[in-house]
């Protein structure tokens, strides 16, 4: 029902979505850590960045502003980062007066504020393109490839495969809980703050129990269809040698971006 | 749907960018390394048979994410889970299930970032479970009432010592002022808490009535007990102290932070922990933070397994 809001995988076909996930994984990795190493102000740097993003979403086939339509997602946190604005000392920019209080933002707190929403803008649309380009199951086996635990990689995957029928249940719950919650129009309705958090808490272990024997008969049915520890695979996973020149290339332009971040200072 | 994900998952878990790389790379080499026990115990302890269902205990605590109740006008409480993982399935494998969680939230979701997962690990998956399952364990199982206590107590506390560890790495980073950062996180999460302790508390009393044998079963046995209850203690013990201090006399705890070495001009630069031309690893700074924070990590074990094994020979001679 709600499949799409869990599935991030856009079905079509591209040079980015056929390229091996390993690279995909290495290079959004490499990308976010390139972006994390620029200096504050580095506009230059960023803007090739931002360059560089566009070039991928142009291959990806997704059309080259998709990541930036979908990349609201990480703008509330920036709130974190408001109080840089006041807390670092140097030369007043800009005065604000709230009553008796008075609000100075500082020129080098603007400055660092600003290349933190950039860089975690920038960020963000890395992430998003890479499970929009890349299928869940090829995502993990190149986890797996990159030497992340088997144990925590088969715990992720059985997790991503039961999300959806836990959600669905939480749905029910939820359902249930609001078709028994009438409440008459101009009255107070569902008791006290104490007796709602109980509910949910209540429903939350209703939820725990049913998961639990989900998970009894998920292991029997497994078993029954020869299951002996591992989720096997029927992808290959070969490195062609069209993923190492892209694997080359992205490298080479992230050394580009860090290197004209720092002439251009 | 999308807007339930960002209330209480807002303040936690944080975005690639709000970090710099030193910080990003220590939480990770600490968060790898406890995942890296956790899974040599699990192996150790529980068969074939458990992972699928700390899969489905994964999804389970994804899932009651979204229960929510009404808490005044249109804000709700919700779950974040650790606790609540460490009571259920206890503290090894709660830890991989929380794990799997918040990888899933920030590599499928964005909800946290890659670079910086090491850090939301370390917060919501780690020391969250440590100190839900160690305080839990201080109250025991004797009576009813004390019990309940006990996970009202070890889930609040688990979502205090979460935020504090989340503005502890957002200062470090320059991201944020101390003396700002730490009061606003804690006291936000002072309310968050209760939210969390409440749906904790009943659903773990919802599930003893139900199928008293499900919720950990290990978990009466005194073995390997002291030990979650030192780590918990000890971390506890530190935010609740450094709290008050970094609040009221936030120079205070940065002088000392920079005569340890601990932190090196973090308010002015902490961007240039790759000063210039240097890699970001081996630049000065970034060694002398390592290695503090790698001291104060061994210090921290040391004084645990101290008292673990000070309480282990007087439990023998008792």
């Amino acid at each position: 029902m709600h499949a799409s809001a869990f599935d991030r995988y856009r079905a079509i076909d591209s040079s980015l979505h056929r390229l091996d996930p390993r690279v995909k994984v290495l290079v959004t990795v490499l990308f976010i850590l390139s972006n994390a190493l620029l200096p504050d102000g580095a506009w230059g740097g960023f803007g090739l960045a931002f360059a560089v993003l566009i070039i991928a979403n142009l291959y990806s086939g997704l059309g080259w502003l998709f990541t930036l339509k979908q990349s609201y997602v990480a703008l509330p946190f920036a709130l974190a980062a408001v109080t840089v604005l006041f807390s670092l000392p140097g030369p007043a920019l800009w005065t604000v007066e709230l009553g008796s209080w008075q609000v100075v933002i500082t020129q080098p707190g603007a400055l660092r504020f600003l290349s933190i929403l950039v860089r975690s803008w920038l960020s963000v649309q890395a992430a998003i393109l890479l499970v929009a380009v890349t299928r869940f199951p090829d995502l993990l086996h190149a986890l797996r490839h990159l030497k992340m635990p088997g144990i925590l990689v088969s715990i992720i995957a059985f997790m991503y495969r039961y999300l959806f029928l836990l959600t669905d249940e939480v749905l029910r719950l939820r359902r249930a809980r609001e078709a028994r919650s009438a409440v008459l129009p101009g009255t107070k309705g569902g008791g006290s703050v104490l007796w709602r958090a109980k509910i949910a808490g209540s429903m939350a272990g209703q939820l725990f129990l049913r998961s639990i024997e989900r998970s009894d008969r998920i292991y029997s049915a497994m078993l029954a269809r020869g299951y002996a520890g591992q989720l096997l695979t029927l992808n290959p996973h070969v490195m062609k040698r069209a993923d190492w020149l892209v694997l080359a290339a992205s490298i080479s332009l992230l050394i580009i971006v860090q290197a004209a971040a720092r002439f251009s200072l | 749907m999308r807007p339930e994900f960002f209330i209480n998952r807002l303040y936690l878990h944080i975005p690639d960018g709000m970090l710099n790389v030193a910080t990003s790379i220590i939480c990770w080499v600490l968060a790898a390394i406890l995942i890296g026990i956790a899974i040599y115990k699990v192996r150790g302890e529980l068969g074939e048979r458990q992972i699928p269902l700390m899969g489905v205990m994964a999804a389970f605590i994804f899932a009651a994410q979204m229960i929510n109740f009404t808490v005044i006008g249109g804000t709700s409480g919700h779950l974040i889970g650790g606790a609540l993982a460490a009571i259920a399935l206890g503290p090894w494998a709660g830890m991989l299930v929380m794990s799997a969680v918040v990888i899933i939230q920030g590599l499928v979701f964005q909800d946290g970032g890659l670079l910086v997962m090491g850090a939301n690990l370390l917060n919501m998956a780690l020391i969250s479970t440590i100190v839900g399952f160690g305080i839990y364990k201080v109250f025991g199982t004797r009576s009813w009432k004390v019990r309940m206590v006990g996970v009202f107590a070890a889930s609040w506390l688990s979502v205090m010592a979460a935020a504090f560890s989340t503005s502890i790495q957002l200062w470090l980073s320059g991201t944020a002022g101390l003396g700002i950062v730490v009061p606003a996180m804690m006291g936000i999460h002072a309310l968050i808490g209760i939210g969390e302790a409440l749906i904790t508390t009943a659903a773990v009393a919802f599930v003893l009535r139900a199928r008293p044998d499900l919720i950990d079963p290990n978990a009466g046995k005194s073995r390997g007990g002291r030990g979650w209850i030192a780590a918990a203690s000890v971390i506890v013990l530190v935010v609740l102290l450094l709290t008050p201090f970094a609040s009221a006399n936030p120079d205070g705890l940065e002088r000392v932070a920079i005569d340890l070495g601990f932190i090196d001009k973090a308010q002015s630069a902490p961007y240039s922990v790759i000063p210039d031309y240097e890699l970001p690893v081996l630049g000065a700074t970034s060694w002398s933070t390592f290695l503090a924070g790698l001291i104060g990590v061994l210090i921290v074990v040391g004084v645990v397994a101290g008292i673990s094994l000070i309480r282990k020979s007087q439990g023998r001679e008792g």
